[in-house]
């Protein structure tokens, strides 16, 4: 019964692989790397910021042009290309574990999402190359982002995150689908680990959120392509409809963003603590509550749009309310550790710091959601050191606590401990040394995304503090790098390094690529730390030793995804003036768009009328591999 | 500290009843922070693992009586936040559209500079808003190409001004004559940090003379700045009236010698005011103000006139 099934190996092997705990590697390089991009560019905006306008009203180091580029490629790049591959590849390398699951229900499909996030975020960077980048901000308000105000840059904006957000999408709907059917047995939906959780309620969210973006930048590049006419109102379009629908996906994204970092620290806390999670049913209450309240609360984004005192008063409360739920997570983590026996390795040190830092986010948002107040706030740095203390204090500290964490078992090697301690204290100190005086800089009224400022409003020094502290992030960043460089040839990590509580370290570390030899009988809460306290070594397993069904490795997802690449420039370059005439006639006539979506539906009909039943690993291949 | 104009330094009763929502909620965070700190550090502290000690403290699944106390206290804490945020939110919403004490400006967003229009006086004017002493002042907002938002951060919160349609913001002006800072507060293109603007805010007689200067046509001028203002009327006049009564493309320069700064940021000089007609985009890149193929002296010859465009 069993197919014969090539393997393919070196960069092949990492272009077609439905493997997910491959595919989360994949997002984390692939995340890492446009994390290091959007660094670049945050560090270019803090040395512009670091000077005021020169008395002969110079700037000092960027025009107005290139900091706009710049800003609006830091946000995009941050949120749709760091963050959001990153937490993707959390996922992936950490849900099917946790489940006791063999692979993510639709392997090909999570290829697929993978490789459209990558292929819209290459595209969306190649605007440098072409020099021109987006401008218009990360939220690209109309009708600032229309053809009558910016250029193709706008175009790279629209179709590439387009491109990116099919791959959220139906990563999102892959995770719903894994955590709904494939837990192992007896792991019921309230014996779930927090992360899973968390992960489950996130993607629910990007199955309602993100459909709205797609449909939100299909009109602006109908707008700008087509000559439609939703935003532009000079003749009759309405510009405010764009603010709504940005921010109805907005709004919920970063959730999408902040839960999955909460799982992970839920995650870290009770295992560094030997204690288990305190409240659990209130956590994964909090967490379903978030999620539902992240769809009521899109127009606080726009109190000073113009909505009016019943809109602003209603949207104002909903916001407070939101206070609720994350004030029960934040003292039931405290309460987690309180009692506990606390050991502070790295992992621990990024998850503990996350608590005060997130805290400091939570209560400016609190603030912010004051409407006459927010008068006040709103575009101001307040908002920017808000919005970072949330994304950076919260998600990405607890993003690099679940690196340290779960590296081990993503790649089977330790890394340093030493290291990994300087990078924390660099990292957080810069962190707070940067964004901790921005508060003060809004509200001395400092406004958000300007290319620089005039001397003498007090900021000077402010801003300078803040740009020396974007220098310590960075060498924080640097020695993560060379942390993750040389942890390649570092110590080989054992199956449970860290005493962990989950499903995902009772296998070796790194897994088999088929996960479990043998599904997990799940007992209760901690699966693997229940059997450890009857004095035993593993799970017990749910089923006896047999052939594991895999699937198998595809090239097609790579080409659907190349595809839709190719049609992209096809669209945005069909009104462009080539100086060649053949270019000319090859995008005017659509043919390059038509020709990349035509490679995308060849590569979808080959995936329908071409069955691939995957193959089998066999039980004496199983019993050889231990 | 921010100087000149800023949300914590209010200057007149809409900022000040912001900046005591401010302080308010900046009073409870202080004190949810304050537990939650205290609490976290005894934690981290106490709770050290000990080398060598390899016990498994207690593993409590929760409490409910935990749980409860702190769902209801910030409860509470954020229904002492919410009544005053709420009444403020409708009491700062009210429309003086048709109160006839109160000045109605018209507040107009241009890439990158502002238009008022003085809408029962009839006087267009850009860039420096003049206003009476302790007067309510109700602005109509809107824009003319992209979104832009309205904010004099020592009188009060900002307001955007949406192209294609009119929001209302009321604002209140300080009790003392001074000069405060207005900005352009949403993102709005290439020099969107540069299109800030002056309030001047006078006392009550110096308005009306103001108001009557700005209304009383433009002298004519003398024989030496003649050939300078033969080319403005060439070059310029397409887009700038030189006559408070009328709109244009570009801002209306009636009293332009008057103001404060050149291009919404330099100071008022003779070689900025060239510097700037001369090479627009180099001082306000995507300024929709065009480069004038002239010669130098022609151009000294335009700042010349331009300074003689005084109110007095």
């Amino acid at each position: 019964m069993a197919h014969s099934v090539k393997k393919y190996r070196g960069l092949m092997d990492w272009i077609t692989t439905v493997d997910h705990k491959k595919i989360g590697i994949l997002y984390f390089a692939a995340g890492g790397l446009f994390f290091v991009i959007g660094g670049i560019e945050a560090l270019l905006i803090r040395l512009q910021l670091m000077f005021p306008l020169g008395a002969d009203g110079e700037s000092w180091l960027l025009s107005g042009q290139t900091y706009n580029e710049i800003m609006t490629m830091h946000g995009t790049t941050m949120i749709f290309l760091a963050a959001m591959p990153l937490i993707f590849g959390l996922m992936n390398a950490v849900v099917p574990l946790q489940i006791g699951a063999r692979d993510v229900a639709f392997p090909f499909l999570n290829s697929l999402g993978f490789w459209t996030f990558f292929f819209g975020g290459v595209l969306l960077n190649i605007s440098w190359f072409t020099g021109t980048v987006p401008d218009i901000g990360w939220t690209a308000y109309a009708p600032l982002s229309g053809t009558e105000f910016s250029g193709t840059g706008s175009d790279y904006y629209a179709i590439g995150l387009q491109i990116a957000g099919i791959g959220t999408l139906v990563g999102g709907i892959n995770f719903l689908v894994t955590i709904i059917n494939m837990r192992a047995p007896g792991m019921t939906f309230m014996r779930m680990p927090l992360f899973t959780w968390t992960s489950f309620i996130t993607s629910g969210i990007i199955l309602f959120a993100f459909p709205a973006l797609a449909v939100g930048l299909i009109y602006i590049s109908f707008d700008r392509l087509f000559d439609a006419n939703f935003f532009v109102t000079a003749t009759g379009g309405n510009s405010v409809l764009w603010e709504h629908i940005f921010w109805i996906f907005g709004h919920p994204e970063v959730y999408i963003l902040i839960l999955p970092a909460f799982g992970a620290i839920s995650e870290v806390l009770p295992t560094f603590a030997r204690k288990r999670l305190f409240g659990y049913s209130s956590m994964v209450f909090a967490t379903a509550l978030i999620g539902f309240l992240s769809f009521m609360v899109w127009a606080h984004h726009m109190f000073t749009t113009g909505m009016g005192d019943i809109a602003n008063a209603l949207f104002g409360v909903a916001t407070m309310l939101i206070a609720i739920p994350t004030g029960i997570k934040v003292f039931n983590w405290l309460f987690t550790i309180w009692g506990g026996k606390i050991r502070f390795t790295t992992a621990m040190l990024y998850a503990t710091s996350f608590i005060p830092t997130f805290v400091m986010g939570g209560v400016t948002g609190v603030m912010l959601a004051i409407p006459p107040a927010d008068f006040q706030f709103h575009d101001s740095y307040f908002v920017v050191a808000h919005f970072h203390y949330v994304i950076v204090g919260g998600i990405v500290l607890s993003l690099l606590a679940a690196v340290f964490y779960w590296w081990p078992k993503m790649f089977g090697r330790m890394l340093n401990e030493t290291l990994g301690k300087w990078s924390f204290w660099l990292f957080f100190s810069g962190f707070h040394l940067t964004f901790f005086i921005q508060h003060f800089l809004g509200l001395w009224g400092m406004p958000r995304r300007v290319f620089t400022y005039l001397p003498n409003q007090g900021w000077d020094t402010a801003n300078f503090v803040s740009t020396i502290g974007a220098f310590f992030m960075a060498a924080g960043v640097i020695v993560i790098l060379i942390n993750v460089i040389i942890s390649i040839k570092g110590p080989k990590a054992p199956a449970d390094p860290w005493d962990g509580r989950t499903l995902e370290w009772s296998i070796p570390s790194p897994s088999p690529e088929y996960n479990f030899k043998q599904l997990p009988l799940v007992r209760g809460l901690d699966a693997f730390w229940l059997e450890k306290m009857d004095g035993k070594k593993e799970m017990t397993p749910a089923e006896p030793l047999g052939p594991i069904h895999m699937p198998s490795p595809s090239i097609l997802p790579f080409f659907m995804s190349l595809g839709l690449f190719i049609a992209g420039f096809g669209f945005m370059y069909r009104g462009y003036e080539f100086d060649s005439a053949l270019i000319n006639s090859l995008f005017g006539n659509d043919i390059i768009a038509i020709l990349g979506l035509a490679i995308t539906f060849v590569c979808m009909f080959l995936r329908s009328v071409y069955d691939d039943h995957g193959y089998h690993i066999e039980v004496e291949e199983l019993q050889k591999e231990g | 500290m921010g100087q000149g104009s800023n949300p914590i330094d209010p200057k007149a009763s809409v900022a000040e009843e912001q900046y005591g929502l401010i302080l308010l909620s900046l009073g409870i965070m202080i004190l949810v922070v304050i537990v939650v700190f205290v609490l976290y550090f005894y934690a981290i502290v106490r709770y050290r693992r000990k080398p060598g000690d390899d016990s498994i403290p207690k593993q409590v699944e929760g409490s409910h009586k935990l749980e409860i106390i702190w769902t209801v206290i910030p409860l509470i804490l954020l229904l002492i936040l919410a009544i005053p945020s709420v009444a403020i939110t409708f009491s700062q919403d009210e429309d003086y559209t048709e109160d006839p004490e109160v000045i109605q400006v018209k507040a107009i967003g241009h890439q990158f500079w502002w238009e008022f229009e003085y809408s029962d006086l009839e006087i267009y004017t850009a860039q420096d808003l003049v206003l009476p002493v302790n007067q309510r002042v109700q602005f109509e907002l809107t824009a003319t190409d992209v979104k832009h938002s309205f904010w004099i951060p020592g009188m009060g919160g900002k307001m955007d001004t949406n192209p294609g349609n009119i929001n209302l913001l009321y604002l209140d002006t300080p009790a003392e004559p001074e000069v405060l800072l207005g900005k352009c507060a949403e993102f709005c293109g290439a020099s969107h940090a540069l299109m800030d603007f002056k309030v001047r805010v006078v006392s009550e007689e110096e308005y009306d003379a103001w108001v009557a200067n700005m209304q009383a046509p433009t002298a004519a001028v003398d024989a030496d700045v003649q050939s300078g203002e033969e080319l403005f009327k060439q070059n310029c006049m397409s887009c700038h009236a030189i006559e408070s009564g009328f709109p244009g493309l570009g801002p209306n320069l009636k009293g332009f010698a008057d103001r404060e700064l050149v291009g919404s940021y330099l100071e008022m000089t003779d070689e900025n005011i060239f510097k700037w007609i001369k090479n627009p985009q180099e001082v306000k890149g995507g300024s929709t103000m065009p480069a004038i193929p002239l010669e130098d002296d022609q151009f000294h010859d335009i700042v010349k006139y331009l300074k003689t465009l005084t109110l007095e």
